[in-house]
Order: structure tokens, then sequence, then C-alpha cells
């Protein structure tokens, strides 16, 4: 097997013309899902690419770069609109894998109960892409993550970077994930709040956003128009929330139970984000 | 192609030292630390990332080196346990505490742990329980239940003392330095760079008949030394461990009876495998419908899965006492329910693993297993071949649990190292080792219980089904043991339990820790806990009003005149019930979603075979320099038979346990101590231990001509003899020695009197039983149906505690094993088949366990010693069932008990 491991984008870009060229950043999802005899032929290791590395930050917003493992995410210094990404990175796996894996990993592999993608929806991320031939093109993440293990990355392009719209003054966010073990546990149901207030408590902005119970998690977009302008208080949540969720009955839990939990959990942010 | 991107040799640090590899090819920085640079002490459990048995520090962080590239290692420092221990003072202290405290138990895992807990203490000196926690919780152990690796971590006052180490002593475990520095030898850790490997074929379906294409063609095209299939063996294409019940093949032929099981082996060089193209090996599959629970099984129409097994019966086992029916309707109470257990793994985190060679015509296998002759009998047969050309050498073992009782991978190595004359290595993936490993017996449980006024057991009536999966395995063991132990430690005169074992198309169930008994005491608990509630008595006080005693008859009608210690348990617990149900009011009294509830149970276990003939021989002697040799055959699994049967051997003896030099199981070298198996191993081998030190004492004293009790000690190449204020020497060079260079040499056997049961299980099924009571605190969550353990009170009748730190060690183990059957552990072939869909308790679930050691002697065991090992998890279960009731008032009948279980029934009870 051949290994590159390219420190520009540029040769980067170009190795990846060649199409059997599998791309790897921190390798969590990678090596896992590897087969015994995978047939692999070249490997290209994105974490050296010096384009990649790193958080940048600016009036507009803020970069996440595709090398950015979540160990480094959580050490970062973010405003607390950010606090939900940081504990559901501090929740993917262990220490250890927070030390390789990668936050744009985690949005490149797709899965539908991946940590990072509720707490970057409700942040309106955006997916930063390159390609050789056509350059560099931007997209939201809602149009990047296309169902389960489905993403809008073509082949040749490179994941450069997350894009995060510098949020709101006083945003405040909260994560939460529910399993049935303290550690080391792929969701059962993970919800993410970030919510703008006003002195009176009232909402001005609000963005929910729930993972694990459909094939690509969503924004629940009519509590979120329904909230605005209410005091938490005043929200009456209801199933009718929920319709844009289609959970499944798997061995972590039943549909309906998905059901119940996400609703609870909306509960507790809420909670959370007043206290 | 842009030539200059071509990875090169790769090049980094390996404990301080520069390391190159020729060609790494894109390959798990794990694969090439320990098959390029022979860093063993990285131990590989899941190749997923789930355990963290591999962490390695990379640049002073932690990282699973499964999940790394190694080219990503290039010009990193790369830091493994070994070199740790060897250069950073830190890790060498936290290794002292992890002796000190037990803390390695199989030592499979103790490498990541040590490794990520060197991380934490690196960056913070002294971290409170919680930052331990968040450092530790990437690494999985299934045998010590963390506390005592938290302990460790924390730099809590040592639990081990310097001392001789005599029976009574915390001893450090005495192979506990190789483990904590890396250096012990699992199943994998023992073939040398580069030899063949072994690949299995495996059944992609539950239940299918296959046929094979040109295997030849397959073989040569891809350049491969041999694919074996069942055609390939020279003797009987079965194994199993129970007379009788020999049904299973080494290779499935014209059709499987569950996913994962082999059917052919491919064995060839590592590049050579890795580079195969799997899809293109010639098998065509036509699946069949399966049955994956008894129901479906006992079906009028099934298919018979084996001959001779009409309606899919294994077998069955009964004990009646009394009139149960009679007995039932004369009583005042009667509760009843169906209760439901379903497949539980065992988990334990080193894969099956060996290696194998031919050795001046002999063949040679080194893997992990628990029954070393049970495995060269069953081998005598496979290959027919003499068992003097055989020899098992277990390697360490990386936990077990039962499973490692049966064969796993010892056949296709023997097989393959007889055919290619070469040595070859095989380890199972995890996804195999939960494929075909055996399994905990689901049980579907019928159980009804009758009581008077007063709180007396007044019938039971018990049937419970257990699927025993494609083979039968030690189903017969659990079909037999039920029915004995069901009344739990109680006197229950009116009993009648039957039970059968069913053949399904799930993996083969087999021993695991408890051989059924922990299923069959969650419904009788529960059961216990109802009739206590309905009748209005204290459910503590209900259990002792019940209580099996001196002198009153199992429903065996077996009678103890002494260690009957089930009283003495459920006491201990008096004060912690009272409390903590106190606790647990207040707090509930403050309202809120979270509920919490307390609750018990209580068990017993019989050590060692029922009825049947169990024993065991330890050799040991002197050596003409004063060397004392021991040479102990009874495999250590982490639970410490290494340790306790030097501590009996050197108490018997007196000399210090530091003085005795042990040699580990062997076939070829040490007699068999049996299997590690039934909680018999402290009882049995000890026993064997305590008589082959006495005949050596007696030896040694006649010899000297001093009374048998003389004080002796070991100096150099004499031994001195203090009798009635005399010293006598013996200068050991003088005297003649045997072909193992023995100038004193004893052998002690030992077989428990047991008697046969007759057809109603009348009879003395073991000559000791252990018993056990714990309490659980949980908290409920009754929005979302989370239960959080929150503390475990537990009391062990051990008899006599040889070591007590090992005994908390087995307890605070049990009793996370038996948290993971109760809440989160179940099997499902093809969709569990890794550590993060199967899920066992991490560092974080496991809370503070408080051990109460109950010392009732037991009439046989050495010193008064019991078995431990099983009872440890057997009341584990319903005690938090019966917590989970009493917070939150829903009985749950089918386990594990997830939070979708249990919300759904606090919402049924709710009555929406």
């Amino acid at each position: 097997m051949a290994v590159y491991v390219p420190s520009s984008l540029e040769d980067a870009l170009d190795i990846l013309q060649d199409p059997e060229c599998i791309v790897i950043s921190g390798g969590t999802d990678y090596f896992p899902a590897l087969k015994r005899c995978s047939g692999v032929k070249k490997l290209v290791s994105l974490m050296n690419i010096t384009e990649t590395q790193g958080l940048k930050s600016d009036r507009t917003g803020i970069r996440i770069g595709a090398a950015l493992t979540w160990a480094q995410l959580i050490k970062s210094n973010l405003p607390p609109a950010f606090d939900a990404l940081k504990k559901a990175g501090r929740q993917v796996g262990s220490v250890q894998i927070q030390n390789a894996a990668t936050v744009v990993g985690n949005l490149c592999n797709a899965s539908p109960a991946a940590d990072g993608i509720p707490a970057l929806l409700a942040l309106n991320a955006e997916v930063e892409l390159h390609s050789a031939m056509r350059g560099r093109r931007q997209i939201s993440l809602m149009e990047f993550v296309k169902g389960v293990r489905k993403t809008d990355r073509k082949l040749d392009e490179i994941v450069t970077s997350i894009f995060v719209p510098r949020p709101p003054e006083g945003m405040k966010s909260v994560f939460l994930k529910l399993g049935s073990r303290e550690y080391l546990v792929i969701s059962i149901a993970m919800t993410a709040l970030n919510v703008v207030l006003d002195k009176s408590g009232r909402v001005t902005d609000m963005r929910v956003a729930v993972g694990a119970c459909s094939s690509v998690a969503q924004r629940l977009r009519s509590l979120e128009n329904e909230a605005l302008g209410k005091l938490l208080s005043e929200i009456q949540l209801n199933p009718e929330h929920l319709s844009v969720l289609s959970p499944i009955d798997d061995v972590r839990a039943s549909a309906m139970y998905r059901r119940d939990a996400v609703l609870e959990q909306i509960r507790q942010a809420f909670f959370e984000v007043k206290s | 192609m842009n030539k200059q991107f071509v990875s090169k040799p790769l090049s980094f640090h390996l404990n301080g030292k520069l390391v190159n590899v020729a060609s790494s090819e894109g390959r798990r920085l794990s694969e090439v630390l320990r098959d390029e640079l022979g860093a063993k002490d990285v131990k590989i459990g899941c190749n997923a990332g789930d355990c963290g048995a591999c962490t390695v520090l990379v640049d002073g962080d932690p990282i699973c080196a499964c999940l790394m590239l190694s080219e990503a290692a290039e010009g990193c420092e790369v830091e493994t346990v070994s070199g740790l221990y060897e250069a950073d003072t830190l890790t060498q202290k936290l290794a002292e505490s992890f002796l000190n405290h037990g803390a390695a138990q199989c030592g499979i895992c103790t490498p990541g742990m040590i490794v990520s807990a060197t991380a934490l203490l690196h960056q913070n000196p002294s971290p409170c329980e919680a930052e331990v926690k968040d450092a530790l919780a990437g690494v999985l152990c299934r045998c010590t239940g963390y506390r005592k690796i938290i302990d460790a971590v924390m730099q809590a006052p040592s639990v081990a003392n310097e001392s001789d180490g005599h029976v009574g002593q915390p001893l450090r475990h005495v192979d506990g330095v190789e483990k904590v520095s890396g250096q012990v030898k699992f199943g994998d850790d023992i073939a040398p760079q580069s030899c063949l490997e072994v690949l299995i074929i495996r059944a992609p379906f539950n239940h299918a008949s296959f046929r094979f294409g040109d295997l030849e063609d397959f073989r040569t095209k891809n350049g491969i030394d041999a694919v074996l299939t069942a055609k390939d063996i020279p003797g009987e294409n079965t194994f199993g461990v129970i007379p009788g019940f020999i049904d299973q093949p080494v290779f499935a032929e014209k059709f499987v009876r569950f996913k994962g099981e082999a059917v052919a082996a491919i064995v060839g060089d590592p590049a050579d495998l890795r580079a195969l193209d799997l899809s293109k090996f010639p098998i065509s599959w036509d699946e069949k419908s399966a049955y994956l629970s008894t129901i479906d099984a006992q079906q009028q129409n099934a298919i018979q899965l084996h001959e001779g097994r009409t309606g899919n019966v294994m077998c069955a086992g009964y004990v009646s006492c009394g009139n149960a029916e009679k007995a039932l309707k004369e009583a005042d109470v009667v509760v009843s329910g169906n209760f439901n257990t379903g497949i539980v793994e065992h988990a334990y985190i080193e894969p099956e693993a060996g290696f194998a060679e031919v050795r001046d015509g002999r063949l040679e296998i080194h893997a992990c297993t628990q029954a070393p002759v049970m495995d060269l009998e069953s081998l005598e047969l496979i290959l027919a071949m003499d068992r003097r050309n055989i020899r098992i050498v277990p390697t360490a073992v990386g936990g077990g649990f039962g499973s490692k009782l049966d064969l796993s991978v010892q056949p296709f190595l023997a097989l393959a190292a007889l055919k290619t004359q070469k040595p070859v290595r095989l380890c199972y993936t995890r996804a195999e080792s939960l494929q075909s490993s055996t399994k905990r017996h689901p049980s579907d449980i019928n159980l009804t219980i009758g009581a008077d006024n007063s709180g007396k057991i007044k019938g039971f009536l018990f049937d419970g089904v257990f699927d025993t999966g494609a083979y039968a395995s030690w189903g017969p063991t659990v079909a037999n043991r039920v029915p004995v132990h069901a009344s739990g430690p109680y006197v229950v005169t009116d009993y009648t339990a039957s039970t059968k074992g069913v053949y399904t198309n799930n993996p083969p169930s087999g021993a695991f820790r408890g051989f059924g008994v922990p299923q069959t005491a969650i419904s009788q608990e529960s059961l216990f806990d109802e009739l206590a509630e309905i009748l209005n008595i204290d459910p503590l006080e209900f259990r002792i009003k019940n209580a099996l005693d001196n002198h009153k008859a199992t429903v065996c009608g077996q009678v103890f005149e002494k260690g009957v210690g089930i009283k003495a348990c459920l006491e201990a617990l008096q004060p912690a019930w009272h409390s903590e149900r106190k606790k647990a009011g207040t707090l509930n009294s403050e309202g809120g979603a979270i509920k919490y509830g307390v609750g018990l149970a209580a068990g017993w276990y019989g050590c060692g075979n029922t009825s049947l003939p169990n024993p065991s021989t330890i050799k040991s002697g002197i050596l003409s320099d004063g060397r004392i040799r021991l040479h102990q055959g009874a495999v250590d699994i982490g639970q410490g038979a290494n340790t306790v049967i030097s501590q009996i051997f050197a108490t018997v003896l007196g000399l210090p346990v530091e003085q005795v030099e042990r040699v580990d199981a062997d076939t070829d070298v040490t007699p068999d101590a049996g299997k590690t198996s039934a909680s018999r191993q402290t009882f049995v081998s000890g026993n064997a231990s305590r008589l082959s030190a006495q005949h050596l004492r007696r030896q040694i004293t006649e010899r000297m001509n001093v009374a048998f009790e003389a004080e002796l000690s070991f100096q150099g190449a004499q031994v001195i003899a203090v009798d009635g204020g005399q010293t006598h020497n013996l200068a050991l060079q003088t005297l003649p020695q045997d072909d193992e260079g023995f100038v004193f040499r004893a052998e002690g056997t030992y077989d428990p009197p047991t008697k046969p049961l007759d057809e109603k299980g009348q009879g003395n099924p073991y000559a000791q039983f252990g018993y056990a009571a714990h309490l659980a605190v949980v908290s409920v969550d009754t929005k979302l149906g989370i239960v959080k353990p929150k503390k475990f009170v537990t009391a062990h009748d051990v008899g006599k505690a040889i070591n007590p730190m090992l005994v908390e060690g087995q307890v605070h183990g049990g009793v996370a094993q038996g948290m993971g059957m109760a809440l989160m552990e179940e099997y499902i072939a093809g969709r569990t088949e890794n550590l993060h869909d199967y899920l066992i308790p991490t560092i974080g679930d496991v809370p503070e366990i408080v051990t109460h050691i109950i010392e009732e002697k037991d009439a046989h065991g050495p010193f008064g010693a019991k078995g431990l090992g099983e009872h440890v998890l057997i009341p584990t279960a319903p005690a938090i069932l019966n917590a989970i009731k009493d917070a939150v008032g829903v009985r749950l009948y089918k386990i594990p008990a997830t939070p979708s279980r249990v919300l759904a029934a606090i919402k049924d009870r709710a009555g929406g």
C-alpha cells in the first residue's frame, strides 16, 4: 500500500485526482471500519497539511481547520455559543479518541450519531471544500451531510474547514447526550441548543438540533420559530415539534423512547440555559 | 503522480530510542509496534478504539495505537508502558500503587490504564476521582470493577502489606510486577516475528448450508501455504466438554448452525493474507431460516438441529423435595413471574489467541486457556495423536470468566502447524471473538413461590428453559446446576425445579461465571421481594427468616454441620439496609424526576463439579541449592490462583511466600490441577497445595528427626528446624537428587467429597457452598429511564479469606459484571459484534463498593476457605432490579434494564 502524507493543500489535491486514493485524518473512523483484507491501495493522510491546521477567527466568524482535533478544540478559547460543541467533543469516545479525531472527520464520516453535527448545525456551520479541478466551494452543513455515511464531498475533494459565522452576542449553548453507560457510548439521542435571550428572558434567536434520531441530524425549525419572542417557560413542547425526526428501533433504544427522550432533553436544555 | 509523496521508511522514537521501519504500508501504529518492533506490551483488544488497551503516548498525549496510522508517527516520541516503567518515576510510583491495591488482575488492560494514568498525573499530580474517571474512561477493564484502579491512581493508602504473605495476609499478586511493567505474555505475545498466520473463514449467516469451490486453485493463485477444512482433520471433527455432548465441529461440514461458525482456515504469510480478496474465496451459501429463541426452536415443525435431540432439547435437569404443588395450594400468599434474560458476552479484553509449532516431532501450543489438560484431551481426539506428543503451555490469560474453558484457536493452530510444519499464529479479531466464543445462556424462567402469613416459604415451583445455542458446550452443566441452586440459600422444604437446555441458532452458550445461577437468582430474589411486600415484612427480615443454616437441609437434602454463612452475610447488611433506605427516603421526599431505591439479594454457589470427581494435583519440591519450587498448574486468569495457592503452600511449609519459586501451568511439567472454573481453584487446588506442602514438610521433618510442627526456615542450601528449643540443620547438597534435581519432592491431590444425585436430585452435589448478599442503591431518572447504581454494599462468606485484598478484587469485578448484565449487556449476532455496540461498564459506571468479608469456616476448604469467583455476581443483578422496584415501583422481568425498557415500564405503570 502506498501512503501519502502531503504537507500542502496543493499536493494533497493533486494526489486526490487519483480516484483510488482514500483520505484519512485522525483515523478513528477509518481503522475501526477497516476490513481485514481491505483492498485499500492508496491512502492519503491529511493531518500534515499546513493550510488546514488550527482555528482561525476574524470579524465574520470562526474557521475550524480540517486538521483540528477534538482535544485542540476543547482547549480553544471560544465564545459561549461553542460550549455545546465543546461538550460534544468531550463525549467523542475517550481522551484517546479526542486526541486523534478531528472535528471535520466527524462530519465526513456522517454517522447518524455523529457527536459533532447537532452542535455545528446549531451554529449554522458551513463546510469548505477544495478540489484541484474545480477550486473552492462552501456549502451549509445541511447540504453537506446527505444521509447515513453520505456526504456531498466528491472523491477528488478535501474538506478544508468548517466555517461558523460569528454567533450573535450573548448566545448560550447546551449539549445533552444520552446513552446506556457513562463513557464511550454511542448516542441514543442528543440535543444541541443555541439560544439568545433578551433582557426580559425572551427568545430572540433559537437553534435546536437533534442527532441519532434520523439518518441525518435535524434542526427543529417549527420549535425554533414558535419560540421567538417567548420566555423559555412559555414554550409548550409537543411531539409535533419532532415531526422532522424519524427515529428507529435499534439495539440501543426504541423509536418511541427516542421521541420521549428528545422532548425531555429539550426541556432539560431549556432548564440548563436558564440556570 | 508526484513521486515525492510516496511513503519512505518510517522513523520515530520508541521509548527514547530511534527506530526505523522499512515497510509500514498504512498499517495501524499498534501493528507496527507489535509486529515490526516487538513492543508486545501494546495490547490489542478491539482494533476499534473501544477498549483502550493499546494506549500509548504520542508526544505525551494518550492515543489508541490501533487507530493511528503508523506513518503519522513519523518523527514523534512514542512511549509504551514498558518504556515508561523503565524511565518515568511517576509511572514507577503508579505501578507500585497498582500492586498495593491489586489493581491489576488479568493484566491485559493494565498497560492502557497505566499509560493513561501517567498522562493524567503528568498534568495533574493529585487528581480527584472525577478527573481520574475522565482520564481513564477510554480503557475498559472486565476484571477489577475499576475501583481499585481509581484507588491506585489516587494513591490511596496501600491495602497490601509487607509480610510473609501467609494465609490471611493481603499480599500483592505474586505475578503482579510483570503485569504492571508490561512484561507479561498473553496469547498473542508469544509468536516470533512474521511467522505464518491463520485466518478463519466464518459463516455469515445464523443457519445455512454451503459448498466449497476449488480451494486448491484459490490457494495456489494467492500463494497461500494451506487452506484447511474438515477434510484436513486427521481424527474426529468434534469437540466439546461434557461426555455425551461432544457435538461441535472444528470446521462445519455442509452446513453451519450459527453466525461466525468456522468453515475453513487460510494459512499464509501475513503480507499475503493482507493482500487477499476474501470475496473471491470459493464458497457458496444457501441461507436457511434460523431459530433465535428457544420458543422458535421448539415449535412443532422446527427443524432438528442435532441428530438424536428431538424437539431440539439437549438435556434436562431436575431437583425435587417435599411436595411443591400441594404446599403452594396451602400457602397463604403465592406469587409468580416469567423472567427473561438475553445473551451475555464474557467480553474479556484479550481476544482468543495463540501460537503453535512442531518441535522435535511434538506439537506445542501456547494459547490463552482456562483448562490446559482438557485442551490436550480434546486435541488428542481431533488430531488422532498420542497425547504424549502434544504440549499445552497456557499463556497469561487476559480474562476468561468461563469462555476460555472451551477450545477456540487451539485446533486451528494445531492443524495449521502440523500441515505446514511451520510456526503459526492466530489472534481472533474482536468480531470473531464475539461471534464464536461461548455466551451466558439466555433464560426463560417461570417461577411460582408461596409463603405462609408468618413469611415462611411454602412451595417453590421453578421451570427454566435455557438457550444453549448451536452446540452443547457447558449447557448440560447449566441444566444440572440450576435446579440445585434455584432455591437460593434458603430453606425450601417443598420444591420442584426443572430445567431444559434447548438448541437454537444462537452462538453456543457455555460457562460464564455462575453457570446459569445468576439468571436463576434474578427470578427467585425478585419474587422474594414481591412476597415480602405482600406480606408487609421487611425484605431483609424475610430473607433472614428463611435463610439456610447449619444442620438444615438444602433442596437436595444435603445438610452441612458448619460453614453455612448466609445468615451472617444478610445480617452484615443490616446497618446499611437501614441507613441507605433512610437516605433514599430523604432524597425522594425532595421531589424531582430522579428517584432513589435500595434493593437486596442473596446467592449461593456450590464450588467444583456437581457430584463428579474433580481432583487437582499440585507438585512441589526442594532443589539441592535450597530453592523451593511449586509446580502450580491451576491457571491464573487474573483471579489470583498463583498468589493464593502460593500463600497456602508457604503457610503450611512455613516460609515467606517470596521464597516460593513458581512453575506455571504447562502440561509437560505441572500435574493436572483441573480447570479454572466453578470457583474451585482456591478450594480444590488450594487443598492440593496444602497437601503438597504437608507431604514436603513431613519428609523434611522426618529426615531431620524433628516434630512435624517444627519451625522450618530455608537459608541457602540449608534447612533449619527449631523444635522444642533445639536447632537442627540439614545441608541439602548432601542429599541425593532425583531426575528433576529435587532433594525433596511431593505431590498433593485433593478431590472434594460429593455424593451422586438420585433421580429426584437428592444427594450431596458439592462439598461446599459459598454465600453472598448484596445491597444496591440506585437512582432512576423517571423521565429518561436511566438507572444509575450509586453504591453497593456486599457481604461474602468466603470461609477464610486467604488474601482479603484479592477477595475484594473478586467482589468488585463480579459486581461490575452483574451490573452490566442487569443494565446494559445483550449480544445480538450481526448487530453487536464490537465493543461499542456491545456495552460493558466503564470506569464511570461502577460506584463505591463496600465489602464485608464473612468467615464461616468450611469443613473441607484449606484453612476453612471457600470458593468465591462466581458468587460475586449472582446477587448483583437482582439487587439492582429490586432497587429499581423500590425507587419507581416497577418490576422488570426482562433484562438488561436499558433506559428504553425502564421508561416503557414506568409509562405502563402510569397508565400511559
